[in-house]
């Protein structure tokens, strides 16, 4: 396929590259619809409810419906509000979800752009998500939406830090900062495993950068009606909620390849090898998703001092103290990764 | 390499007219904005140069942390749009000889690297080879082995920056109240709760 277009010139490289990008963007568009309809399906069969079930079979239309609903909707742009700001807001939300997805590996080989920097790409695109939420607060020229917006800004340029941190052991490990060669180094063991307490606060640390519960501060229903997004309607809307949905997604796929072993089988077992390597990572990318939700099902709410409190003083000096026993270990030859 | 040429002018083209945005803007947030602009086609400038660890370290850096907090606070001024453009006219020739200057140097160093480009690296430590590392390997290279005590010097003096920071802003006020975690987890119900029995009609 690739040469039969490559030999076209750069029109055919250019057609290729376009078809690649679809590839990838069609499944995951797909699937945001469906974790939203997967995480009210969960939800409720934790609060034994029965979820969405009108549309279509188990309700499984609900997520196409929701979304011709927004569609149609007017898009409402309030007297007060900053335009440009206001609708480049959720654009930038939007288009700084996808963009990630171009260096993610689903198999051997199988990546968009096969980049050395993979992974410091990931964590700068993952930083930059704070600014649709504090462009959308402030544009909105509104109370509720500035103070969410204040909220989560604040609460991911902390956690941040203490991920930084915990991206750097694996890294140290890993001796790359190419994603298909930390997935490799993985092959003996996952790095869940020698690294078991940093894949938890990673984990955590991932729940509050996209601002999922418990750490949802920034749209806290019950003090701030819905945080930064309460001017927003229709697809201005629809597009902050799917670059929230499709962050999750990015950053269970982030969990998935630095601790889980990307698109690697669980053991090298014939069975196992059977399945190929995409079926795998998505599998792995389900389970984190699901943890998501669980979490968001069994938690409270956190008082925001105590978020503040979690990320400076917990988490930060734990990970700090990591970097220096992971970087003695390999210094001293005791790294897992064999080589 | 008409393609790289292009981006370039592009990313160029698209950094100087932010800049511009910037110090043009009527909005203060609209020219944090544009500065973010900038910075993003700097990356794209450094990533056109092979130089993808720097390009991605001033993305993470500069865009992801300094500019937040720049919009952070430039969100919460309370601004006088009119006040703030009066000056204008006045500060521009300062602010144009200081341009004037920087010019003239980048100008030297550039003469420099084309008149003499054996003078440039005398003094440097020789970069290794791209070949044989990649770029990330290659800085690493250069900072912790051959610069580590004018790196350490740099971090020591940053510390210093940051100590002195907190200590002049830190405000210790007398009477707040505030959460103890050890406190509160050290309590336990016998010491806090006293189970007694109330007979009827005579309270306690």
């Amino acid at each position: 396929m690739a040469e039969f277009f490559t030999s076209f010139g750069f029109w055919g490289q250019a057609v290729w590259i376009v078809i690649k990008i679809l590839v990838i963007v069609a499944p995951l568009l797909t699937a945001v619809a469906y974790l939203t309809y997967a995480e009210r399906k969960v939800l409720s069969a934790m609060h034994l409810r029965r979820g969405p079930n009108v549309v279509g079979p188990f309700g499984l239309l609900q997520p196409i419906a929701d979304g011709l609903k927004l569609f149609l909707k007017e898009t409402v742009i309030p007297s007060g509000a900053n335009r440009a700001v206001f609708i480049l807001a959720p654009c930038v939300t939007f288009i700084l979800a996808l963009i990630a997805w171009a260096v993610i590996p689903f198999g051997p080989g199988l990546v968009l752009a096969d980049i050395n920097v993979g992974i410091l790409y990931l964590f700068a695109i993952s930083s930059l998500g704070v600014y649709g939420i504090l462009m959308a607060g402030w544009a909105s020229n509104s109370r509720y939406a500035f103070l969410g917006a204040l909220r989560s800004a604040a609460q991911m340029v902390s956690y941040e830090v203490s991920m930084g941190f915990i991206i750097i052991t694996v890294l140290l490990f890993a001796g790359s900062l190419n994603l298909t060669d930390i997935v490799m180094a993985q092959k003996n063991i996952w790095f869940v495993f020698p690294l078991l307490p940093m894949a938890v606060i990673f984990f955590v640390s991932t729940l509050a950068e996209t601002n999922r519960h418990p750490f949802d501060l920034a749209e806290a229903e019950a003090e701030l009606v819905a945080g930064f997004n309460v001017e927003y309607s229709a697809m201005t809307f629809a597009l902050f909620f799917l670059g929230e949905y499709a962050n999750m997604i990015l950053m269970s796929a982030m969990t998935t390849i630095l601790f889980l072993g990307g698109w690697l089988p669980p053991a090298d077992v014939a069975l196992f090898t059977w399945i190929p390597g995409p079926v795998w990572f998505a599998f792995k990318v389900a389970a984190v998703l699901f943890v998501f939700i669980w979490v968001r099902g069994t938690f409270p709410r956190y008082r925001y001092d105590q978020l503040m409190r979690l990320g400076w003083k917990v988490f930060l000096p734990l990970s700090l103290a990591s970097v220096a026993i992971v970087g003695g270990l390999v210094a001293y030859g005791l790294s897992p990764v064999a080589g | 390499m008409i393609l790289q040429a292009l981006a370039f002018y592009l990313f160029s083209f698209v950094a100087v007219a932010a800049a511009v945005m910037v110090i043009s803007a009527r909005n203060p947030v609209h020219s944090v904005l544009f500065l973010i602009l900038a910075f993003f086609n700097g990356a794209g400038l450094f990533v056109l140069l092979g130089a993808e660890f720097l390009a991605m370290i001033l993305v993470v850096v500069y865009v992801g942390a300094v500019a937040v907090l720049f919009m952070f606070v430039v969100m919460m001024l309370d601004i006088n749009f009119v006040e703030l453009r009066q000056g204008f006219l006045q500060y521009l020739p300062i602010g144009g000889v200081v341009g004037l200057v920087l010019l003239a140097e980048l100008l030297v160093i550039a003469g420099g690297w084309t008149l003499a480009p054996e003078a440039a690296s005398g003094g440097a430590a020789p970069a290794p080879a791209p070949e044989t590392l990649s770029n990330t390997q290659a800085l690493g290279e250069l900072l912790y082995t051959h610069y580590i005590y004018l790196f350490q010097g740099a971090g020591l003096i940053l510390l210093v920056a940051m100590i002195g920071a907190i200590v002049l802003t830190h405000r210790h006020r007398e009477g707040v109240r505030k959460q103890r975690i050890g406190d509160q987890l050290r309590r336990r119900a016998e010491e806090t709760v006293k189970l007694r029995k109330v007979p009827t009609g005579k309270g306690i």
